[in-house]
């Protein structure tokens, strides 16, 4: 009985940063602006609540939350799960850049996402231009955009996993008479059920607080609970509509972490973990071409396309093709939309990128390592909390960070560490999530084969468990980097005027009217695109490079 | 060299490990033997400090090791299915334990060839652990339980997964390899073979509790309970009523040897220890088996159990044939108690 006390106090040091993290960076910021919202004068007012929700207003926008959070989830894990087959299981030239490819319209600002719909099958746009065919105005412009945004979570969750299992044991199951679709579905499809369905768990979260594609492509149409709450905030300054709403989302948010946690619980199992380099094989007969060929049209298509149509407005000037928008990024122009030429973003977001990611990795090595142990009902609450941030309004931690954090002992408005802060927060559920599914599959015995070959129990961790999480620490941290350049909700209450990253910059551009600014942004975008792509391609680098260490 | 005293382990209700005394001298190979269930492996990991013990304690050369962890009691632990480490190569496997120890790196390069030597793995250093066939992965444990020299080695079902044919060969070289080192052995295993080929003494064991231990002969010689019997495999096994030098049995009168027990007892008949007579035919002889030179005859009684008899070849009788029986006194046996 010592020993598992013992290792409940290391388990609750493990958890003691984290929670002191969250503590202060997302607790308290939360409370504050609910307490605002619901106590305006010092007396307790939840009969706003009440008001609040039989408003047909309200209820219309949260039906409209939810039905588009479940149509997207499914549209995307539909075009998604065949992408995460095809990056796992072949080999084809080029998959790493096209890995790095499919992950970077995640990272983008999602006003820019919008943006980029817009330009695509909007008024004008090309689908537009080319055969009339306008999607702006219906909700499918809303839901691509959904799929092209969250296809990587999809691909870079299920499919990290997909490549490590062992092909042989659905060989097993096809040697004991299963056919190949009864194999995939009796043998891999449970080993895979844990990621996909935390890989769903996320897009519905993304999707269900879904803010600058709605903003853009929804209109007065659509609204989403997160887009509510900014108008509430932001425009009508109604802090007590906003506190409801942000209630409501926590509260939808939590009772979705509650059945995935309790999904997750029913599957763990140590799973058969081998090298990806193993599993991956060049495709094979007409069926796996014709699949690989499907999933790289997808790719084109959804991805591409838009992207493609952004960097081609990012060249169009007024008097044709030129680098007129990207020369203009380099100097103040006379309007005051900026206090610093707008290329400087560019050293600052890489500046809070690379803090952000060091604390997020930080926070949550930690709390993964700290979950990984057998969970008792305290750790499933912690684990649950982890996730909060993605399904709190990121506009709602800004705010509260604005007031909760200005004032001693804690006055960080000036300090540059606050942006990395609030991207970190974004960036942890990434890094826990990635983490935990493979820590947890490392088999319990081995670290108990290094200890007693005298390994300490910190020892064990790194010479065991190390190694083999290195590839989804490294994957974790790629993510959290990537979340953290294109953070934008709470990022744009708090950088300061400046000192601008690139999401707010352009979002600054693209709310000024005028062919020079919509021509910037899509410059600057561009720039941000190009910055993504080079970091997540050193990243696949690192992650090649690094076979098994010898002493 | 390894003391338990009163060990206990309980899992909710059930205890794994009942008040478990055990003594293991230097350079002595003990082999705990015991079905499944039955708390042995419990017993190589509470001794290891990877289980906690719930009573009792574990002494590793007179010291007492509560609160020592598993890293710093230096014994070795070979696990049922190896547990080598996938990331790292033959050699890494080997010296793991030698760098937690802060060997320096020329040093452990000297001792880890060495030990592939020893374990008929010569140049192995490079490979792939995943590359090794079962024998080979067993080789390469074995070597990373012994590269640190640990003062007691602790082998959980060492042969278990490989074939019979290199099961019988590896346990003899085991045991010659044990023997040459001068290593303190702990092994469990389910196996009475491969116990009774590997072991100065043999501990073996039911539902956490020890049922016998003794020298491989005596124990096969003198099973001392019924469940120990059966284990071994005996199944001749019979009630009686011992008094004096005879046991009244289901199967007639059965000599036992001087100073056995008397009352109601259990009594167990060597198969080796029957012999086949012309007068007084009873018994009919139900099935044969061969077993190289010798032939195992199944005998059905009038009434009773059925009873085994050993013989060579050639006294074997047809099936269907109807023999007599007699009982040689020192293949009988007077079982005690399943214990308490």
């Amino acid at each position: 009985m010592r020993r598992d006390l013992k290792g409940d106090a290391t388990r609750l040091g493990l958890m003691a940063l984290p929670v002191a993290f969250f503590g202060v960076f997302f607790a308290w910021p939360v409370v504050s602006i609910v307490d605002r919202g619901l106590r305006p004068d010092g007396a307790w007012r939840f009969g706003r609540i009440g008001e609040t929700l039989s408003r047909p207003d309200i209820l219309d926008v949260l039906g409209f939350t939810v039905w588009q959070a479940l149509a997207s989830t499914g549209l995307t894990l539909l075009v998604a799960l065949p992408g995460a087959y095809v990056f796992a299981r072949f080999d084809f030239p080029g998959k790493g850049v096209l890995r790095a490819v499919v992950t970077v319209p995640f990272v983008l600002p999602t006003v820019l996402v919008g943006t980029a719909f817009l330009a695509l099958v909007g008024r004008n746009g090309l689908t537009d231009e080319l055969w009339g065919l306008r999607l702006d105005t219906s909700v499918w412009a809303i839901l691509l955009a959904h799929v092209f945004f969250n296809y990587a979570v999809v691909v870079r969750t299920v499919g990290g996993l997909w490549s490590q299992l062992d092909p042989r044991q659905e060989e097993a199951a096809r040697v004991l008479g299963a056919s190949r679709w009864r194999a995939w579905r009796t043998v891999t499809l449970p080993a895979l059920a844990p990621s996909v369905a935390a890989a769903a768990l996320m897009v519905f979260l993304f999707t269900f607080t879904s803010f600058g594609v709605v903003q853009i492509l929804g209109g007065d149409q659509y609204s989403t609970l997160e887009a509510e709450i900014y108008r509430q905030t932001a425009r009508l300054l109604d802090l007590s509509t906003a506190a409801v709403l942000t209630l409501v989302q926590f509260a939808a948010v939590g009772a979705i972490l509650g059945v995935h946690a309790w999904t997750v619980r029913r599957r763990e199992t140590a799973l058969r973990l081998v090298a990806p380099e193993r599993t991956a094989r060049r495709p094979r007969g007409a069926g796996q071409w014709t699949l690989l060929a499907g999933v790289l049209l997808s790719v084109a298509l959804l991805i591409l396309l838009p992207l493609g149509v952004l960097v081609e407005r990012s060249f169009a000037g007024p008097h044709g093709y030129g680098l007129g928008y990207y020369r203009a990024l380099g100097s103040l122009d006379e309007s005051g939309t900026f206090l610093v030429p707008p290329l400087e973003a560019i050293g600052n977001s890489l500046r809070y990128a690379v803090a952000a990611t060091a604390i997020a990795v930080l926070i949550g090595g930690l709390a993964a390592a700290a979950l990984t142990r057998r969970a008792g009902r305290l750790v499933r609450g912690f684990d649950a909390l982890l996730m909060l941030p993605l399904g709190v309004s990121a506009v709602t931690v800004g705010f509260g960070f604005l007031i909760t954090l200005d004032e001693p002992p804690l006055d960080l408005r000036a300090s540059w560490i606050l942006v990395p802060l609030a991207q970190a927060l974004v960036g942890v559920p990434f890094v826990v999530r990635m983490m935990l599914p493979v820590l947890r599959a490392v088999d319990e015995r081995l670290r108990e084969a290094a200890a007693v070959l005298g390994a300490s129990p910190w020892r064990a961790w790194r010479e065991v468990d190390l190694p083999m999480v290195r590839r989804a620490l490294l994957i974790a941290a790629g993510f959290a980097f990537a979340v953290s350049l294109g953070e934008f909700g709470a990022t744009v209450f708090i950088a300061r005027p400046d000192r601008p990253t690139l999401p707010v910059a352009v979002a600054r551009l693209l709310g000024r009217p005028g062919e020079l600014n919509y021509g910037q942004a899509m410059a600057l975008s561009t720039i941000l695109m190009v910055v993504c792509a080079v970091s997540l391609l050193l990243l696949e680098r690192l992650r090649t490079d690094r076979t098994s260490g010898e002493f | 060299m390894l003391s338990i005293e009163d060990a206990t382990v309980r899992f909710g209700e059930r205890a794994v490990l009942d008040a478990v005394d055990l003594d293991v001298a230097e350079h002595e190979i003990v082999c705990v033997l015991g079905p499944s269930g039955s708390g042995k492996s419990t017993l190589l990991r509470a001794v290891a400090g990877l289980q906690p013990l719930d009573a009792g304690r574990v002494l590793l050369g007179g010291a007492d090791q509560a609160g020592v962890p598993v890293h710093r009691r230096g014994v070795g632990l070979m696990f049922q299915d190896h547990q080598l480490f996938p990331q790292r190569d033959v050699g890494g496997n080997v010296a793991f334990g030698l760098r937690m120890r802060g060997a320096r790196k020329a040093e452990r390069a000297e001792r880890v060839g060495e030990l592939l030597d020893l374990v008929g793995l010569p140049g192995a250093e490079r490979r792939s652990v995943a590359a090794l066939s079962g024998g080979e992965q067993q080789r390469v444990a074995l070597a990373r339980a012994l590269a640190p020299s640990p003062r007691l080695l602790m082998l959980d079902e060492p042969l278990g997964q490989l074939d019979r044919g290199l099961r019988e060969r590896l346990v003899v070289e085991l045991r010659q390899l044990f023997g040459r080192l001068g290593t303190t052995v702990l092994a469990v295993t389910h196996d009475q073979g491969e116990a009774f080929a590997l072991a100065d003494r043999l501990v073996v064991m039911r539902d956490g509790r020890i049922a016998q231990s003794g020298a491989p002969a005596d124990v096969w010689a003198r099973p001392a309970s019924e469940f120990v019997a059966r284990f071994l495999g005996f199944d001749n096994i019979v009630a009686a009523r011992v008094t004096g030098a005879v046991a009244q049995t289901a199967w007639g009168k059965v000599p036992v040897p001087d100073g056995s027990p008397e009352g109601e007892r259990r009594l167990l008949v060597r198969p080796g220890g029957v012999r086949l007579v012309e007068e007084g035919p009873a018994w009919t002889v139900e099935s044969r088996t061969f077993r190289g030179s010798q032939v195992v005859v199944r005998l059905r009684p009038a009434e009773g159990p059925d009873l085994e008899a050993e013989l060579p070849l050639r006294e074997a009788p047809e099936e269907g044939a109807r023999v007599g029986v007699e009982f040689r006194v020192e293949d009988v046996v007077v079982l005690g108690d399943d214990g308490p």
